[in-house]
């Protein structure tokens, strides 16, 4: 495979810290030698290459944008970078990431006791633990505030009944951030894997993000002890505020899927020859190339905007939405134009855009889709709200 | 246990390289620069040494433009302790003249050890260690895979056609670092933070003369048109000819 070169039309690069730029190469660096060698297999076999668990807790990227303990405590923009350049190796690493930092570690460390915090988060962000974040159910997808996983009061502790679906991790985990009405309000619960009545169970046949865990959560009679419920985190609000930060790594992401699709292509269309001269030298296939570049620059300056933002701590959840929704629908559609390009060869797994094209159909739709963001922003525009 | 490290700042070894219109240097635009590979090796090995010995610190020290900062931030974030830059236009001086300028931006640093990669990628003159060492006045082992330190003496190896020789230096001493002496870590971002907070002392060069000059730099020429033969006896002789009259092999 040639190089990853990653296309930066605008110079973007001067925009950013020294660190930013050297957390982004050294990530750069780690994917193309540690995790490029390894995913073609992976993917075919429906695996998530957990053997690099540890190394990316060496590496630090786990949750090394909180501000605890050592942590590295990078910028919103280094972590974006983190997350683009884990993406362009394929969106099952960057989503193992996402909801390790984002969905889980995110809510013990906000909402969390400081018990909580000293048993969880040193562990996850070395890697030596993995957690999961249990919010959809098979019947509340686009509407989780109608879950139907209940808590009741038992004694001083709890019993948490309910099942969960499509919960990245889910088989990989040793604790479950599972949300769940009690008296009628949303509350968040730690479960620990082996505790009775909790179980999982993979996800298998899927046509995208195949080197991805993805599972059912079942909590049948579970008791908790009043330890494991995250003290901070009433209503909604919790889980949606989790949504914010991993929405904010996803619109991130899935520029990386572009930039080694848009990399895969033009490298293609100058080497592959027909009627006589390499296909980049047609116009329509120019025409493809100018329109992933563009779109892909934009997308790339629209994060960096929302990562300084988000330091400045001005950030809204509908500026994020309107950035995942933007990247997701051009990163799909610059990976679908890519496959196009790659003529019969981008069929096989020798090339990388066809992976990318179906994995981006569930990052697409995962973490609100395409149209609910749509109506987010259309609530934030006109003050309507479409979907109550 | 001091030791300093000498890094370059080199195109990327994957970096198309194009001549400048003056035609006597590198383009600089689209080059993705790096810590020379060589280099990288040594400022691990350098950690290496400092945290078996217990104690010290390593300094990374590199003459080069501004920019070179980002090297030697790499440097800082791999584990090095602390970085001296001396500013100096990008190309400027020759192996010669950068040897006299690191030996005298050197001056006042303490180290026990010196090191440095064996060549930089871009010149691959392999000269600027020992000449460092003669400046200094110490000894130089250049090409080393492997170093032992006990008390003033450095036990190091180093390859020589399929043999391995080993040689003990009195310390300080220069040693320049081939492959296989180290594998170098990524920076984690624990300590690429931890780098933004460490010192890195910029001063202008002190300018040496360079006794060797650029005249013109040239790309290789691309490779000549292939010449087919039949498989037959009668392809056999052409080949043999070509070989012997136009090509003068054999």
């Amino acid at each position: 495979m040639a190089p990853f070169e990653a296309p930066d039309f605008y110079a973007i690069d001067d925009l950013l810290s020294e660190e930013e730029r050297l957390t982004r190469d050294t990530v750069r660096s780690w994917v193309t030698d540690r995790f490029m060698p390894l995913i073609e297999e992976a993917y075919r076999e429906g695996r998530f290459p957990r053997a690099l668990i540890p190394e990316m807790g060496e590496l630090g990227v786990l949750g090394g944008n909180l501000d605890y303990g050592d942590f590295p405590r990078m910028s919103s923009v280094a972590y974006g970078l983190v997350m683009q350049e884990l993406e362009r190796g394929d969106s099952g690493l960057r989503s193992f990431v996402s909801v390790q930092g984002a969905l889980v570690m995110y809510p013990i460390w906000r909402y969390g006791s400081d018990e909580q915090k000293a048993r969880w988060l040193p562990a996850m962000h070395a890697g030596k633990a993995v957690g999961c974040f249990g919010l959809t159910e098979p019947d509340h997808g686009s509407d989780p505030g109608g879950m139907e996983t209940k808590a009741v009061r038992d004694g001083s502790g709890f019993v948490l009944n309910g099942a969960k679906m499509w919960i990245t991790n889910g088989d990989l985990c040793d604790v479950a951030v599972v949300w769940g009405k009690l008296d009628g309000v949303v509350r968040g619960f730690l479960v620990e894997r082996g505790t009775k009545g909790f179980s999982t169970r993979e996800q298998k046949r899927k046509h995208s993000l195949r080197a991805s865990v993805t599972s059912e959560l079942v909590l049948q009679d579970v008791h908790l002890p009043a330890s494991a419920m995250l003290p901070l985190a009433q209503g909604l609000g919790g889980p949606l505020s989790c949504l914010t930060q991993a929405r904010y790594g996803i619109a991130w992401g899935v520029v990386g899927s572009a930039m080694a699709v848009y990399d895969e292509v033009r490298t293609y269309g100058a080497t592959r020859v027909q009627f006589g001269k390499p296909i980049a030298g047609f116009q329509l296939y120019q025409a493809k190339l100018a329109t992933m570049l563009t779109e892909i620059t934009k997308a790339q300056l629209m994060n960096l905007r929302l990562g300084r933002l988000k330091d400045a701590g001005k950030m809204t959840p509908q500026q994020v939405s309107m950035a995942k929704r933007n990247a997701c629908h051009w990163a799909l559609e610059i990976a679908r134009i890519g496959r196009d390009m790659l003529g019969a060869n981008g069929i096989t797994d020798e090339y990388q855009t066809m992976r990318h094209m179906c994995n981006l159909e569930s990052v697409k739709t995962y973490e609100g889709t395409h149209d609910i963001h749509t109506l987010i922003l259309g609530h934030a525009i006109t003050g309507l709200d479409a979907f109550r | 246990m001091d030791v300093v490290v000498l890094v370059k700042r080199v195109p990327d070894t994957e970096t198309k390289v194009r001549v400048a219109a003056d035609g006597k240097s590198v383009d600089p635009s689209g080059v993705q620069w790096i810590m020379a590979p060589y280099d990288e090796i040594a400022v691990e090995k350098a950690l290496q040494l400092r945290d078996a010995a217990g104690g010290g610190a390593v300094t990374v020290v590199s003459a080069g433009p501004a920019e070179t900062s980002k090297e030697l931030r790499t440097a800082l974030a791999m584990g090095a302790d602390k970085a001296l830059l001396l500013v100096a236009p990008q190309g400027a001086g020759d192996a010669a003249a950068t040897a006299k300028a690191l030996a005298d931006g050197l001056k006042g640093v303490p180290f026990d050890l010196v090191l440095c990669g064996k060549q930089a990628t871009d010149d691959d003159d392999a000269a600027v260690g020992p000449m460092v060492a003669a400046h200094l006045g110490v000894p130089c082992v250049a090409f080393v895979t492997s170093i032992e330190v006990a008390g003033r003496t450095a036990t190091v190896k180093r390859e020589i056609d399929g043999e391995v020789e080993v040689l003990e230096v009195d310390l300080p001493a220069v040693l320049t670092a081939q492959k296989g002496l180290a594998e170098p870590r990524l920076p984690g971002l624990k300590g690429i933070m931890a780098a933004k907070k460490k010192p890195l002392e910029e001063r202008p060069l002190a300018a040496a003369p360079s006794p060797t000059e650029t005249r013109a730099l040239s790309l290789p020429p691309g490779r000549a048109a292939c010449v087919k033969v039949p498989a037959t006896a009668e392809g056999a002789r052409q080949l043999l000819k070509a070989l012997r009259e136009e090509r003068g092999v054999l």
